[in-house]
């Protein structure tokens, strides 16, 4: 599990992450939303001992997130980057298996085991030879899922992975996750600017701004809440008029159906 | 394709420690029980030739190894040279030593000078019989036509043209001094180059210009000198310097040196700087020729022959003393000094590879230490090639060394800068990732920002080893040798054909490292960062 407390960021002056406290429970699946800015990436750099607190712990499956601990606590953690964040001039097997590669994996468990994701993030196997630049938008994102699982970790960091990609890809990639979180039972965090999204693959959505938690809850608690910028945020996504629909039926954006424990 | 290119390294590896065993066997082959002597020459025609002479009756003396260290440098550095033992003995001229060496012009006599040197284990012979210092030249015509002989013949002179060299109109001790000692009429003076002043005295446009007395040229366009006869010009009697421990250890040979003082005249003189740069004749031949006269018969660097040996010698000298065409030049050049050349490049270039990549990366990591990294190796690039060549001979000495430390030093600079650029492009994407994967630094830095950062890192190498191979021209002025040799002495005798002969084939090889280098490109940079850039 991941436990922030009293977690608090500051890049100058400027307070970009203020005391947030925030449990996310083991096989737990968090939506983290929130205008662009509020500070979203800095949590999930936060988590990954990336950027060092000035104030509050963290702490990651039961250790204290600090500069010595910090390259164990990553490997624990699967993360997919904003930007995709494939290293060019790896294939995307290279990219996969970089990491079980230096730990010394023994090459048929490596083989073995790209093969499994690539069947798990539903890949091309001939894609897994090929450079990042001769892989589409979608194919990269199911790299970096994959490169994220390989020594299947406990805890996934996702942000926005489905970033740019279009409606089709991006419906399909969303239900592999889905199935993915189920089988896998990951304790995820899920960073998207779409409220669809969250509510889809999301056990929790987390609401924030300006650094600060605005709102946790479940999408019907997000969809009722008298709290004006919650109200803005959610009609801002759902066009002018307020909804009254509960989200769990609705179906992702790109029209797939959502899945029975949404 | 990598194997390939390691193929190559270890083959150019192991070529380069050819060259260096050819280098050192070459140092070692002379008998132990035989001394060395080894004798330097400034970078003009008269030094060249006077270093030449010496080696020859040095030689003859049949004691020790003679060899001639052609065209070190100017006064300072042959004179440290001298001082620090890379050379045992050089022509020089008083006035010279008196005003570069010991700043003290007024004291150019032999007696005060030998004073000042012995402390330093420097001996100075006796004149060797001529003055090269600045006079006044005119043509003859004028000269006969007005009974000018002595520079006093001139005062008052109105109607005199001069055209004179700038450094010797704006000397405080030049022209205005000559000026008021013998009462010349300043109307008519013009600044002009020395080369043009002869042509326009030829031309008829100007009458009188300023010239070193044992100019070549003086009797090509018929110029008469005019006498000093009120001792304006301070002495500048030719000497040979040479160190005391060489006159232990070579006796006989630094004897025979010695023995050439009050052997020459200004006018023989003057000509065989004629014969060499106006009549293309190399330097040996014509310090041969100067020993066969005075002796007046056998000799020259041949000397344990006998008579028949040295006839034909001097026959086959004859024939081959005219310097070679430009076309075969080129050729020779490339024979006998691209190896050296390639030497200089290949090692310097390595070496600051080696020590400049991990320069870089070092001081991309620590931005402090990263500024004055980059700052203090900016500096050095800026201290001009030859400041920094000399900078290293009380060091080294002269010769290879310092020239290599100083190409090494001056390579540093773009290794240095585009280790970091390359590091410092590298998209934050990609270093957080590799950083989140719980990559340990060593492995980041390996596996993941040397090969993103590879084309940018090449590109400071391949610049580096370019700026190399036309440094390593100026080596030539430290005695280093390489393609900078002709273009040094080519220099020295306005001869262009002779510093194309170095210039070309170091351009040559300024396109072959370029060449090699988009070789290196294709096998060093890993090809998913030669993929065009992918459409998202
Ligand atoms: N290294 C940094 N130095 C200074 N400011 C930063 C740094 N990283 C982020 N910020 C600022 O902190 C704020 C929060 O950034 P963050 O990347 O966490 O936003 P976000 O919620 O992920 O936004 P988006 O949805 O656009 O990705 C932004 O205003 C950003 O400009
Ligand atoms: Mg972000």
């Amino acid at each position: 599990m991941v436990i922030l407390d009293g977690v608090e960021k500051r890049f100058g002056v400027r307070l970009v992450v203020s005391a947030i406290t925030l449990t996310v429970p083991a096989r737990a699946s968090i939506a983290l939303l929130g205008p662009s800015g509020c500070g979203k990436s800095t949590l999930l750099r936060l988590i990954l001992g990336l950027l060092v607190p000035d104030r509050g712990r963290v702490s990651v499956a039961g250790t204290l997130v600090t500069p010595d601990t910090a390259t164990r606590v990553r490997r624990q953690i699967g993360y997919v980057i904003q930007d995709g964040g494939l290293f060019p001039h790896l294939t995307a097997r290279e990219n996969v298996t970089l990491l079980a590669r230096h730990l010394r994996w023994e090459k048929p468990r490596l083989e073995a085991r790209a093969a499994e994701l690539a069947g798990l993030v539903r890949l091309d196997a001939a894609a897994l030879g090929r450079y990042p630049a001769e892989l589409s938008g979608g194919e990269r994102q199911r790299v970096g899922i994959m490169r994220a699982l390989m020594l299947d970790p406990p805890v996934l960091l996702l942000d926005e992975p489905m970033g740019a990609l279009d409606p089709m890809v991006r419906a399909r990639l969303q239900r592999d996750l889905k199935r993915i979180f189920a089988e896998l039972e990951k304790t995820v965090i899920l960073v998207t600017h779409s409220l669809d999204e969250a509510a889809y693959l999301g056990d929790e959505v987390v609401l924030m701004r300006d650094g600060h938690i605005v709102q946790r809850g479940t999408m019907r608690d997000l969809e009722r809440s008298d709290d004006a910028f919650t109200r803005e945020f959610v009609d801002a996504q759902r066009g002018t008029q307020p909804s009254t629909q509960p989200a769990a039926q609705r179906e992702p954006s790109g029209g797939a159906s959502a899945g029975p424990d949404a | 394709m990598r194997l390939a290119v390691l193929a190559a390294l270890v083959a150019l590896a192991a070529m380069l420690a050819g060259l260096a065993r050819v280098g050192s066997a070459r140092a070692d082959e002379r008998p132990r029980d035989r001394p060395g002597l080894r004798i330097g020459s400034k970078r003009f025609t008269e030094s060249y030739i006077l270093a030449d002479i010496a080696v020859s009756v040095a030689l003859a003396a049949g004691e020790a190894d003679v060899s001639h260290e052609e065209g070190l440098g100017g006064t300072a550095i042959v004179f440290r040279a001298l001082e620090e033992g890379s050379i045992d003995a050089y022509p020089e001229y008083t006035g010279t030593l008196a005003e570069a060496i010991l700043h003290a012009p007024a004291s150019s006599d032999l007696p005060t000078l030998r004073q000042a040197l012995a402390p330093r284990g420097i001996e100075i012979s006796d004149p060797l019989g001529f003055d090269n210092t600045y006079a006044l030249a005119v043509s003859g015509a004028l000269a006969a036509q007005r009974h000018f002989t002595n520079l006093s013949d001139l005062a008052g002179a109105r109607d005199l043209r001069l055209g004179l060299s700038p450094e010797f109109l704006g000397r405080s001790d030049g022209f205005p001094a000559l000026a008021a000692r013998y009462g010349l009429s300043t109307a008519s003076v013009q600044a002009m180059d020395h080369g043009l002043a002869y042509e326009a005295i030829a031309r008829g446009s100007i009458d009188v210009a300023d010239a070193y007395s044992t100019d070549a040229k003086i009797a090509r366009y018929g110029l008469t000198l005019l006498a000093d006869d009120r001792h304006f010009f301070p002495s500048y009697q030719a000497v040979y310097l040479y160190r005391s421990d060489a006159a232990r250890r070579a006796p006989k040979a630094i004897a025979a040196i010695r023995a050439l003082a009050g052997t020459m005249d200004r006018a023989s003189i003057a000509a065989l700087n004629a014969e060499v740069e106006i009549d293309g004749r190399t330097f040996t031949s014509v310090a041969d020729e100067f020993i066969r006269v005075r002796t007046g018969g056998a000799g020259g660097q041949g000397s344990g022959s006998d008579a028949s040996d040295a006839s034909e010698a001097s026959e086959a000298s004859e024939a081959s003393e005219k310097r070679p065409a430009l076309g075969p030049g080129i050729l020779t050049t490339i024979r006998t000094e691209g190896p050296r050349h390639l030497t200089l490049v290949g090692v310097s270039s390595f070496f600051a590879t080696l020590v400049g990549v991990p320069l870089g990366i070092f001081a991309q990591r620590s931005r402090r230490i990263g500024r004055v990294v980059v700052g203090a190796t900016s500096v050095l690039q800026t201290i001009p090639a030859l400041a920094l060549l000399c900078f290293f001979i009380p060091l080294l000495g002269t010769g290879t060394k310092p020239a290599l430390l100083a190409l090494f030093v001056y390579g540093l600079l773009p290794i240095v800068r585009n280790t970091v650029a390359g590091l410092d492009g590298i998209a934050p994407a990609l270093r957080e990732s590799a950083l989140a994967l719980g990559l340990g630094p060593w492995t980041r830095l390996v596996r993941i920002e040397l090969p993103l950062a590879s084309r940018t890192i090449l590109a400071g190498i391949r610049t580096s080893t370019v700026i190399a191979v036309g440094g390593a021209t100026l080596a030539a002025f430290i005695g280093a040798g390489g393609f900078g040799a002709p273009i040094t002495t080519g220099l020295n005798l306005d001869d262009t054909n002779l510093i194309l002969e170095g210039a070309i084939p170091a351009a040559l090889l300024a396109v072959l490292v370029e060449g090699v280098f988009t070789l290196f490109d294709r096998t060093l940079i890993p090809k998913g960062l030669r993929l065009p850039p992918a459409a998202s």
